[in-house]
């Protein structure tokens, strides 16, 4: 076994290069560059978490802001309805007025209308009653060959009028 | 008759480049092959953090790799040690990285090309030493940290007073084996896995050696064999690497918390 037969003459050859080897990986390499290098990865890892925390927090901004612009949707959309609902109210209001006015108008009309039919009918009556009492008395002085009066004509002819 | 092949040799150190009396302090420092390999995955480790080290905060497909590893390793001391735990990330990163290249840099098929790959993590000469300068750390940051209070992690919480004889030696023991069991682990681990395939290698060639019937039988089951056993050292690569980065952070944990 080499390890044991050759340690005599090789021991202080392999102890020296392996400080040499050694102390030059462990100060250049392990003291000069893995700070660096770790120095990266922390950095790295610092950013990768305020990334996260940055996109958390936008995150949670946005849902704030969509439940504002919710709220104020909401707002607005309960405001429209009631300008609609007022809008439809008075717009019933003014129909109903109009139809009132219109309604009085067309009765009033009606109301006229009948009267002038009530006054002409009594117009004719009243003609009819002097033309019967006219006959009346034409008949009379025909048929007796008295004459009658006028007066005692109508009332007659008003009497027969009013049996139909 | 084939020759002998010595699945040990693999192991073996050779100075390169004519280095071999090369001192310094009357100590042999030779450039062997097992130092090669050291600066290999030194190298290799220090080019993978520099091709991760653009520090881009959309990183590309290396430095999203370079990343996984320090990440792995800093939510591995976090784990076992807490928010303590992160000055020590320099070090047990380059503890886990050093050793998983020194494990890969060895399995690399380099003997098609004629080339002798190394595995220094088969040697206890180098686990010993990053297994001491592990234990190192514990003792001193122990001490630093806590004073002589440091020995109460000997004294396991609702010890009863008569135990304590009896606790705190087999308690201080088993502490003090804890370099021995680091280093060994890696060590016989690599040794193992190595030697392991190295004979299943021999296989092959010796009974292809003796005769087509041989080859075919034996050599091609034991060459299966070795796809399977080099797939199950991949994993024992990363896990050693892990296993002494794990108990490296878990030790820590007891200088910088105690109990």
């Amino acid at each position: 076994m080499p390890q044991i037969a050759q340690i005599a003459e090789t021991y202080s050859s392999q102890i020296f290069w392996l400080l040499l080897t050694f102390g030059f990986v462990f100060f250049v390499v392990g003291r000069g560059m893995v700070p660096k290098i770790q120095a990266t990865v922390e950095a790295r890892d610092s950013k990768i978490a305020a990334d996260l925390a940055a996109a958390k927090a936008s995150f949670a901004g946005a849902d704030e802001l969509e439940e504002e612009w919710r709220a104020k949707e909401n707002a607005a959309r309960a405001d429209a309805q009631a300008v609609l609902a007022e809008a439809k109210a008075k717009a019933a209001k003014v129909t109903e007025g109009q139809l009132h006015e219109a309604d009085a108008v067309i009765s009033a009309k009606v109301a006229a209308a009948e009267a002038s039919v009530e006054a002409a009918r009594s117009g004719a009556l009243t003609q009819v009653e002097a033309v019967a009492a006219d006959a009346a008395a034409e008949m009379v002085l025909r048929i007796a060959g008295t004459s009658v009066s006028p007066q005692a004509a109508i009332e007659a002819a008003k009497a027969a009028l009013a049996h139909g | 008759m084939s020759g002998k092949i010595d699945p040990m040799h693999q192991f073996a150190i050779e100075p390169l480049f004519g280095t071999d009396h090369l001192a310094l302090g009357g100590f042999n420092i030779a450039f062997t092959n097992s130092a090669l390999y050291m600066v290999a995955a030194a190298v290799v480790l220090w080019i993978f953090v520099i091709g991760g080290s653009k520090r881009e905060l959309v990183p590309g497909r290396w430095q999203a790799a370079v990343e996984y590893f320090t990440t792995f390793i800093s939510s591995l001391l976090l784990a076992n040690v807490g928010e303590g735990g992160k000055k020590y990330i320099p070090y047990v990163f380059s503890l886990f990285m050093f050793i998983l290249l020194a494990n890969f840099l060895g399995m690399l098929p380099l003997g098609v090309v004629g080339l002798h790959p190394f595995t220094f993590t088969s040697h206890f000469t180098a686990t010993g030493v990053l297994a001491i300068l592990s234990f190192s750390i514990v003792l001193i940051v122990g001490f630093w940290k806590h004073g002589f209070h440091f020995f109460s992690l000997f004294i396991p919480h609702g010890t009863p007073l008569p135990m304590i004889p009896v606790i705190f030696p087999i308690e201080l023991i088993s502490f003090m084996v804890r370099p021995f069991s680091l280093g060994l682990r890696l060590f016989v681990a690599m040794t193992a896995g190595h030697v392991l395939l190295k004979v299943l290698a021999g296989f092959v060639i010796n009974s292809s050696n003796a005769g087509v019937g041989y080859g075919l039988t034996v050599g091609t089951a034991s060459f299966i064999l070795m796809i399977g056993i080099s797939a199950l050292e991949m994993l024992v690569a990363v896990i050693q690497a892990y296993v002494f980065a794990l108990l490296t952070s878990v030790y820590i944990n007891d200088a910088e918390n105690l109990h």
